[in-house]
This record gives structure tokens, sequence and C-alpha cells, in this order.
């Protein structure tokens, strides 16, 4: 990552060492995951071991320590989602997108993630693609979903 | 630029203008629910299209379109109430705009098509409160939500907003803190602490700097009142900061709210903003002499920060690891300061028990539970979305008056309550008066309110076995009872659902929730329990089943269910073609065949079959 882009989140937080998630958390809104070399600048700057970095990356559930895809898709697997049957949307998924829960497939175009919950229960089941809801969902439908997205990365 | 309000008299001169000018415009409010769920059926499409009709048509000055946050009836997005009438359009589509606005608005016509149709009496309802799913509730905050326009400051005011700070400042501090101990406020994150206690506590400290904390890491699965708060009246809950702020001697807040609640997070700093421009916050508030500020802070994305001193060390910009008490946030909080904190539901009921007063607010709910509570009533049931009841309503009521029953027929089993520390309570339970300590008796909880409704479908084997992999997952790793016992739990109960439980598995389940009930530090191990204890209390059969006859009643563990086609099946070739192991074999129009050996049981057969020709057995 751009040291000037680091430099920049931290001055944006007064170099503020209990600033450490909201910093963490606008590296990965640039870069889509915590790359190395930001993550060693920051300690170095703050003056704070990489580890508690590290430690707080592992813990916190929404940061991710490896690139991820061009498209995200995020499975909610709250309570009411499981109930409505969330679970045959992530296999759907793992069998249409060649990729297990929590990885990203080899041609780096989709990242299949679960969340514990959206707070968007009424919609159950529910799957987010780029931040678009697709609720009340099917493995069928959502199915369409991404292979026209595939269908369409392929044809370019 | 906007006027700064400097005194009690100021904010009530200005509200005065304020309502006068909306009556001289005299417009027609059109409120379009733009809550996460109806914007996810395009909600903002069709205020798109409301606004390009009228601009069309002529008719700004007559008409104002309003984008809204959620008004609860998810079911039945997008949402479309007209006021002042308060008639509802339900499932609005932007293709139906045009019509809408040349039809009702102009010419005061129904639409028959657009209204809530009574699945149980056929009957169509015109108006808001016609509709049992609205009749039925009390809603104190949510109403709000279809009334104002959550980034107008303005609007906010001219619907009462900061008259209860305004009194709290007249009260002072003392007697605010006694209103709202009067007022018997528990907090409505989890465990109904008294908010009035709490604050007095932190009023008492001496300190040179106090805190307040506004806990928005709505953590529990199937719970998402507070993000329709924040997104739907977010100055409410700042009003209701402000108030706590000024009675404890605090001048800076935390609002700690989930990364996965954007929208949630851009009202508040709109909200933010425009309260500091008019001195709701900053400097001398009101005339007060006290200053005030608030800061948001994005949450990580860890369930255990739902707990206040995890929460803390959060915030501190450290790991959410829970600490002992005492002591209290109150006495020693963020940066060991003292530091008041609740919930966004909490903050949010505080302005309307200052402005009415404790009484009003006590005619409500039950003895020791007083108010209202929002409830997110989803699952499997026909009207999903958010109510707000009176605390001491029945679960029967809530779940089939208001909620309409399960849907397709099928038959209730439970209603879990209190997400991942609560329970699952079966039919018997159904006239439980929901509050703070009958849930608690019954080996549930009130928990942050979400309400989850099962049917026959539900395996309430999987049910435990899923909030327990949730709960391991999510377990901070502190206490050895909570980290491994939790694993082991799941493991024993996994063990279950794929028909390799024995005699001794249920004991030894019970002895191990024992263990880690007594050896946790905080709620997520002590509480966490509850899905276990409570399932084995009330479907043991169910569990039962799994052991001794190898079957899953519900049909939902996979190891112990085959998929079958019946004599329904009409030779479509439908599911033969959407089977993605290719095991269905059969010719147009015979019955078809499922090779159970091949057969990955993923249910796509099932969800693609139109005759309902397979099922479980």
């Amino acid at each position: 990552m751009d040291t000037a882009k680091v430099e920049a989140i931290i001055t944006k937080h007064n170099g503020d060492a209990t600033a450490l998630l909201a910093i963490m958390q606008d590296i990965q809104a640039e870069e889509n995951y915590l790359p190395r070399d930001a993550v060693e600048h920051v300690a170095k700057k703050l003056g704070i071991p990489i580890s508690r970095i590290y430690s707080m990356a592992t813990f916190f559930e929404s940061f991710h320590l490896e690139p991820r895809g061009k498209h995200i898709c995020t499975v909610c697997m709250g309570t009411a989602c499981h109930v409505r049957g969330a679970q045959r949307l992530v296999e759907q998924l793992e069998r249409d997108l060649k990729v297990m829960s929590g990885g990203t497939s080899e041609d780096g175009l989709f990242t299949l993630e679960e969340v514990n919950c959206v707070g968007a229960c009424a919609l159950g089941p529910l799957v987010i693609i780029d931040g678009k809801y697709h609720g009340n969902t099917t493995s069928a439908k959502i199915s369409k979903v991404v292979t026209g997205m595939q269908k369409e990365e392929g044809g370019k | 630029m906007m006027a700064r309000i400097n005194s009690a008299k100021e904010l009530q001169a200005y509200r005065d203008e304020v309502v006068k000018k909306v009556k001289a415009a005299g417009k027609k409010e059109v409120a379009v629910c733009c809550g996460t769920g109806c914007q996810a059926y395009g909600a903002k499409d069709v205020v798109a299209a409301f606004q390009e009709e009228i601009k069309k048509q002529g008719l700004g000055d007559k008409v104002e379109i309003k984008p809204t946050g959620c008004h609860g009836f998810c079911e039945r997005g997008t949402l479309v109430l007209m006021h002042p009438e308060k008639q509802l359009y339900q499932r609005v589509q932007p293709e139906a705009v045009a019509e809408i606005v040349e039809k009702t608005i102009k010419n005061g016509e129904i639409i028959e098509e657009h209204l809530y149709d009574n699945p149980t009496t056929g009957e169509k309802h015109k108006l808001e409160s016609e509709i049992p799913f609205y009749a039925n509730q009390k809603r104190l905050i949510l109403s709000n939500n279809g009334e104002i326009d959550p980034t107008s400051i303005d609007d906010y005011i001219a619907h009462g907003g900061y008259l209860g700070l305004a009194k709290s400042i007249e009260m002072g501090a003392e007697k605010t803190i006694e209103e709202v101990k009067a007022a018997k406020l528990r907090g409505r994150g989890g465990g109904g602490f008294p908010a009035g206690i709490k604050w007095e506590m932190a009023a008492k400290q001496e300190a040179d700097q106090k805190y307040i904390i506004c806990n928005a890491d709505e953590g529990d699965p199937g719970a998402f009142m507070d993000r329709s708060i924040l997104e739907g009246n977010p100055l409410a809950v700042i009003e209701g900061m402000t108030i706590a702020a000024l009675a404890t001697g605090a001048d800076t807040a935390y609002v700690y709210v989930r990364y996965e609640y954007p929208l949630a997070i851009e009202r508040l700093n709109i909200a933010l903003g425009q309260a500091r421009e008019m001195g709701f916050l900053g400097e001398n508030i009101l005339g007060s002499g006290k200053n005030f500020d608030v800061k948001i802070n994005k949450g990580g994305g860890a369930f255990v920060c739902g707990e206040e001193t995890a929460l803390i060390r959060s915030i501190e910009g450290r790991t959410g690891i829970p600490k002992p008490k005492p002591p209290f946030p109150a006495e020693s909080g963020v940066f060991g300061k003292p530091t008041n904190i609740n919930n966004v539901e909490t903050y949010a009921n505080v302005p309307g028990i200052l402005r009415e007063g404790a009484k009003w607010f006590t005619s409500m709910g039950t003895e020791n539970s007083s108010g209202t509570k929002i409830f997110s009533l989803v699952g499997k049931v026909n009207n999903t979305g958010l109510v707000e009841v009176e605390m001491g309503m029945k679960l029967r009521d809530i779940v089939f008056d208001i909620g309409g029953g399960v849907p397709n027929g099928r038959k209730f089993k439970a209603v879990q309550t209190g997400g991942p520390s609560g329970g699952c309570l079966p039919e018997s339970k159904l006239d439980l008066k929901v509050d703070f300590d009958s849930l608690t008796s019954e080996g549930s909880m009130m928990g942050s309110g979400g309400m989850i409704v099962m049917d026959d479908q539900t395996c309430m084997v999987d049910v435990c076995k899923y909030f327990l992999g949730f709960l391991k997952f999510e377990s901070c790793g502190n206490c050895t009872t909570c980290r491994e016992g939790l694993r082991r739990l799941h493991e024993l109960v996994s063990q279950i659902c794929d028909g390799k439980g024995d005699e001794n598995t249920i004991p030894l389940i019970e002895e191990l929730c024992e263990t880690v009930q007594k050896g946790s530090l905080c709620a997520l191990g002590t509480t966490g329990v509850n899905p276990v204890l409570s399932t084995l209390k009330y479907f043991r059969d169910e569990y039962e089943a799994h052991i001794k006859d190898k079957k899953c009643p519900a049909g939902v563990c996979k190891e112990l269910i085959t998929y079958e086609v019946t004599d329904a099946c009409t030779g479509c070739l439908v599911c033969k073609k959407r089977c993605p192991e290719n095991c269905i074999s059969g010719e147009k129009k015979q019955k078809h065949v499922i090779d159970t050996d091949k057969c990955i049981k993923c249910g796509i057969c099932m969800d693609a079959c139109k005759f309902d020709a397979i099922r479980i057995y």
C-alpha cells in the first residue's frame, strides 16, 4: 500500500493509538484487506508492537489479511436466515463459485463470506452481493444472479 | 446556516415557527419507507419515481415526498404512507407511482390493489391503524419513524424533539435522574438493569472527566431494532444521550455502532452535524452552561463487544475482552473514568419520559417492566418486521395477532427470544406475558428483542447446534470454561445431529452446561447455555428421536434424512435438470426417482418442484 495513503490515515486520527481500530478500518476500506506493509508502518508510527495490530485484526471479524475478490458475496447466517435455509444458499454459492465459504475464487473475481447477522432479518434468507441486498432469496434465484455475473466477467 | 438555539424559550419559538411554516405551506406529506428492508425492494426508485411524477404534474408546491426510516412492516415493502389520514399502500413498485399520484394524491381515489389485504378475513384495509399488524401495537418510538425525515432536525423539532432536553435542564440533574428512576426505565439491550440507578451511580462519582456510551453494537442475530431507530430517528438517541450526559456530568460520548450498519452511521453523522449547528451539542447547550459532544466509533465485528466492559476496551483501541465487575463502568469505564452506558432503544425512550413524565411511562407495561419494547418478529411468521408492544403482552398475541401466525399452513413449534443468550419457548408457554422477569423465569431472556418464530420444519437440535456454533466462534477465549466448554458442547450436539449420539450424550451435555454457566466471567458463557438448556427442557423428545430412532422429525439434519419422490410427481423433468449431482432419473411424464446413494441432500429438487412431490423421511 502507498505509504502516503497510510500516513494520511494516521494523520487523520492524530496518530492516536486509541484510534487503532478506526485506522485499521480506514486502511481496509482503501485496500479491501490489511496489507502487511501498511500494518508495519502503522505499528512503527504509533509506537506499538505489530502483534497488537494482528491481535486486533484476528479478534475482530471485519478484518481480512488476504486480498479479497473483485465481487464480495456475503451470506447472512443470522437466526432468522438460518431457520429459512441460509445454509443451502452457502452450499449453492460454494458450488457455483467453486470456492469454499471464506475463500476467494482462483480467478480472484469472487469472495464468498458468511456474516452473523446484517440486521435485515425480515428479508431472510439473504445474500449481499457488492452491497446490494438480495432478500427472500432461494438457491435457484441467487444462483442465477452469480452465474449471470460470472458470464459477464467471462465475456469481457 | 441554521439558527442557534440558546434557551428553552427560543426552542419553543423556533418550534412554533417551523410548525407554522409547515401548516402555511399546506403540503400533503407522502412518507416512503426507506428502511433497509424497503430499500432492498427498491424504495429509492419509488422515491425517485414520486419526485419525478410530482414535478411532471406540477404538484411541487402541494405535495412533499418524504423518505423516512423503517415503518416496521418489512414483509409488505415498499410502504407508502399518506398523511395526515395515514392511508397505507403496500408493495408499491416504481411503475405504480404515476397512477398513485394521478388518482390518489390528486383526486383522493383509492386504488384497491395497493391496499393491505387481510389474509385471514379477506378484508382490504385503507388505513394503517386498521391493519392488525399495526392495530395491536403501541408504537411510542417506532411511530416517529413513519413521520420524521431522519435528515431534518426541523422535522424532529416539529414533532416535539428537544422538548425533553429543555425540560431536563429546567429540572436540573438530580430531578432528571429521579424522573428516570421513577419511570422504571430498564435497559433495552438485554440485561434490563434500571437506567436511572446507573445514571445515579455515574453522577455520584467525583472525576475530572466522565463519559457516555451508546451501545449500538447490536450483535444478537435476529434483532435489528437499534439499526432502525438509528436510521429512522437518530436525533431521539442523541437527545437521550444529551439528557444522560447533562444529568451525570459527562461531556463526551461515544456511539459504538456496528460496521455492518453504514446507513445508520451516515444518518448519525448528518444528525450530529445539524445538532451542533443549532447548539444542541457543543458548548453551553440551551443556556445550561454545560458542554457535550458525541463521537462515533465503528465496531470491529465481535459479538462479545455488546458486553459493556468489552465494548469499553474496544473503544480504547484494544481487543474486546470483558473485565470482572465491579468496578462497574459507572465507577471506572472508558480510560478509567466514570462512564454511563445504555443501548440505543433505552436512550430513545428518554426524551419521551422527560417530556411526558414518569407517570405517563409507568402507565404502560407491567409493574416491574414499564413502557414498551420493540421486537423483531422474524423467521417462520407471516408478518415479519419490527413491532413495538406494551410490556406484558402475551407471546401468543404478538406471534398470532400481530404476526399473523405461521405461513404455508405449517404448525407453530417454538419462539426463540433473547438471541444466543436466550431460549426457545414452546406452544405451552404462548400465554406468557412478555416482560424482563417472566422470560427469564422460563429459561429465556428479553435480550435485545429478537423474536424468531419456528415451525414444525425447524429442528430444535439443529437450532441448538446453530447457537453453539455461533457462540464458540464468538467466545473471546478468556475463560477456559467458555472457550473450551462451548466448543465441546457444539461437538456433542453435532454428534446428535449426525446420528452419533448415545444415552450418555445428554447427561454429559447437561453437566457441561453447568460448568460453563458457573465458570465463565461474562454473559456470553453464563447465559450462552440457555439455548441448550431450554431446548432440552421443552423439546427433549426431539433430541431423543435423533439419538434413539436416528431420525430428525423436522427433516433438517442431513445425516438422518432421505429425499424421495412421491406419487404427486408429474414427470416434468424440472428437478432432474436442476439436480447438481445428476442423481434424479426418469422420463417425461413418468415418476422420477432419486438415487439416494448419490444424493447430497441439498434440497434443490424440493425447492424446484412445483407439485410438492418431493418429501423427506
